[in-house]
């Protein structure tokens, strides 16, 4: 029998704010444990949230962004639980009225073609504090850090239209994608500014009922999310061929391990008592508001791939490399506006450019050669100035000068040999020097060809023009 | 409406409370006594009347995103039972 997994995933992305979601204190990643906090923060009694109207903002802008229906009314709702991370008791999410539904990611299928996966809603809440359980660190006890509590958050609920691991790791880079280029959140999965949670099924093909369903918590990568969702179809595959009954139940994935582990069955599911926050006024959103936040959304990575591959005349693959951050993609345009061939900048982008921030462990944004002295360096290979060899080595020159190309070129003496006067005598040198080879090549030895635009290359140290050299030695010969 | 002795034990527990048998009996009384009496609520037709949060017709509360003080982490502290590195430490609450 052949099975289908039906997938939905649940995905909380940390909102940049410089302050928390119902409280001034700082929002900031990684200060020193519990310096960070203030009454709201801490649950202490008396205390009263007020809404972080930048919040509201950012989330609108993914509201937007995934042409989802935003509630003209918003109230807020305590959902209940009791963990150590939590001191209130509750934390403050939406519920039955959340920021927006009914919208979609679009992504790329490996087969080609596009699908859309719905979005059933997009909420606000508040992040739950940092609980540390490392016995290297709490023994044997538990240690809290309060730092993270009530930074904002929007969890991204999507429709369970994900049919399998990879198309889950497409929808989650897609989504990663729009909330960096809108720079609402960071999208950083190990960090946790970026977590995914996977409900999975799985079903005849051909069924239209769903199976029993499973959620998988604590993948803390993207290939952690393909990994732990492959993983749990395989399980369930395998029981149902065994004849066994699937549970509801959660499953924590142990990335070390490469197995998910139960870590509770539906028996002990929460029931988290949800009910109107009555700290909290209703939100009313404008379309006045709507549009207000419409006006500063970027163009999205989706489009700017597609412009980019028609306006540019650059390959879909070299689009979609190019995209993949939006400073990248704002790199790669100034160097091509500077540039007379734009499938050569991005040549040199997704080969040298990105080598280097590899090998430095930087970001576009820090990096050492302009977009407008890149593609000057171009230019001189467009000129015939230099050959593209030559370009190579300017180019490591440049990595820690901060000259133009053309004045390391005129500085070292660089500038390519395309004196035909001057490249013929010293060809005919070269073929004097050489009367075996020459012999030899002309009886039919044709690899020799190559030996001769070596000795000229030698002779000039690599200077020669390379178009004129071939010329003029294959007159010769 | 009613409610039963086994919703009282639910209830309870999600709520961290423990009973003795006699005072959740104790409970399900009472609090299907306030639970009868909200409930004639539910005599009133409210067909087409949107279902109400809040008494306060006021709306759009909210504060600018700026940083403001955070309290001195020995403050913060102060309260706990028990802290270790600058952290608040609870019994261990995972295996």
């Amino acid at each position: 029998m052949e099975f289908e997994a039906v997938i939905g995933l649940e995905v909380h992305a940390q909102l940049l704010t410089e302050s928390k979601i119902f409280t001034p204190s700082s929002a900031r990643f990684g200060g020193d444990p519990n310096t960070q906090t203030d009454p709201v923060v801490l649950g202490l009694p008396g205390v009263l949230p007020v809404l972080n109207r930048r919040a509201v903002d950012f989330a609108m802008k993914m509201a937007l962004a995934t042409n989802s229906r935003i509630t003209p009314l918003n109230t807020f709702a305590r959902k209940h639980y009791f963990y150590p991370d939590l001191p209130k008791g509750y934390q403050i999410s939406q519920f039955d009225l959340p920021l927006c539904t009914g919208g979609y990611i679009e992504i790329d299928l490996e087969e080609g073609g596009r699908k859309k996966i719905g979005l059933t809603r997009i909420h606000m809440e508040e992040d739950a504090g940092k609980s540390i359980h490392d016995a290297n660190l709490a023994g044997e006890d538990t240690l809290v850090d309060l730092n993270r509590s009530g930074v904002p958050l929007i969890e991204i609920v999507s429709e369970p239209d994900i049919r399998s691991a990879r198309e889950a790791y497409q929808y989650l880079s897609e989504l990663k994608q729009i909330v960096t280029y809108l720079e609402i959140c960071d999208g950083n999965m190990e960090e946790g500014s970026l977590r995914c949670d996977a409900n999975i099924s799985i079903r005849p093909v051909g069924e239209s009922a769903f199976g029993v369903k499973t959620e998988v918590k604590n993948m803390n990568s993207f290939r952690n999310v393909e990994r732990a969702i492959n993983y749990e179809i395989e399980r369930q595959t395998r029981m149902v061929l065994d004849g066994e009954r699937i549970v509801q139940e959660t499953l924590l994935w142990d990335a070390n391990a490469g197995v998910a582990r139960t870590m509770r069955s539906k028996e002990e599911a929460h029931d988290y008592r949800y009910f109107p926050e009555p700290d909290l006024l209703p939100l009313e959103i404008s379309t006045a508001w709507i549009e207000e936040v419409r006006a500063t959304l970027p163009e999205l990575p989706r489009a700017r791939r597609e412009r980019l591959a028609k306006q540019y005349g650059i390959p879909e693959y070299d689009a979609e490399v190019l995209c993949a951050t939006r400073d990248l993609a704002d790199y790669y345009e100034e160097a091509a506006k500077h540039c007379g061939d734009p499938k050569l900048v991005s040549n040199w982008i997704m080969s040298d450019v990105l080598r280097i921030l590899n090998e430095q462990k930087i970001d576009i944004g820090t990096f050492s050669i302009s977009p407008q002295r890149l593609a000057g360096l171009i230019n001189l290979i467009l000129d015939d100035t230099i050959s593209s060899k030559i370009a190579k080595a300017v180019f490591e020159d440049m990595l820690t000068s901060p000259e133009e190309a053309r004045a390391i070129v005129e500085a070292k003496g660089l500038v390519q040999i395309s004196d035909s006067g001057e490249l013929e005598a010293l060809i005919d040198q070269i073929l004097a020097d050489n009367p075996n080879q020459v012999e030899q090549f002309r009886s039919g030895k044709d690899k020799l060809f190559g030996f001769f635009v070596g000795q000229v290359m030698k002779a000039t140290s690599g200077q020669a023009n390379p178009q004129m050299v071939n010329d003029i030695l294959r007159k010769k010969l | 409406m009613s409610i039963t002795i086994d919703q009282v034990a639910h209830v309870a527990k999600l709520a961290k409370l423990a009973f003795d048998e006699k005072d959740q009996e104790k409970m399900t009384r009472e609090l299907g006594a306030i639970l009868t009496y909200v409930d004639k609520l539910g005599e009133l037709d409210t067909t087409g009347v949107e279902p109400m949060s809040h008494t306060s017709e006021v709306t759009n509360v909210m504060r600018e995103d700026r940083v403001g003080t955070s309290l001195p982490r020995e403050v913060a502290l102060k309260n706990a039972p028990d802290a270790q590195d600058g952290y608040f430490k609870v019994p261990k609450v995972i295996k």
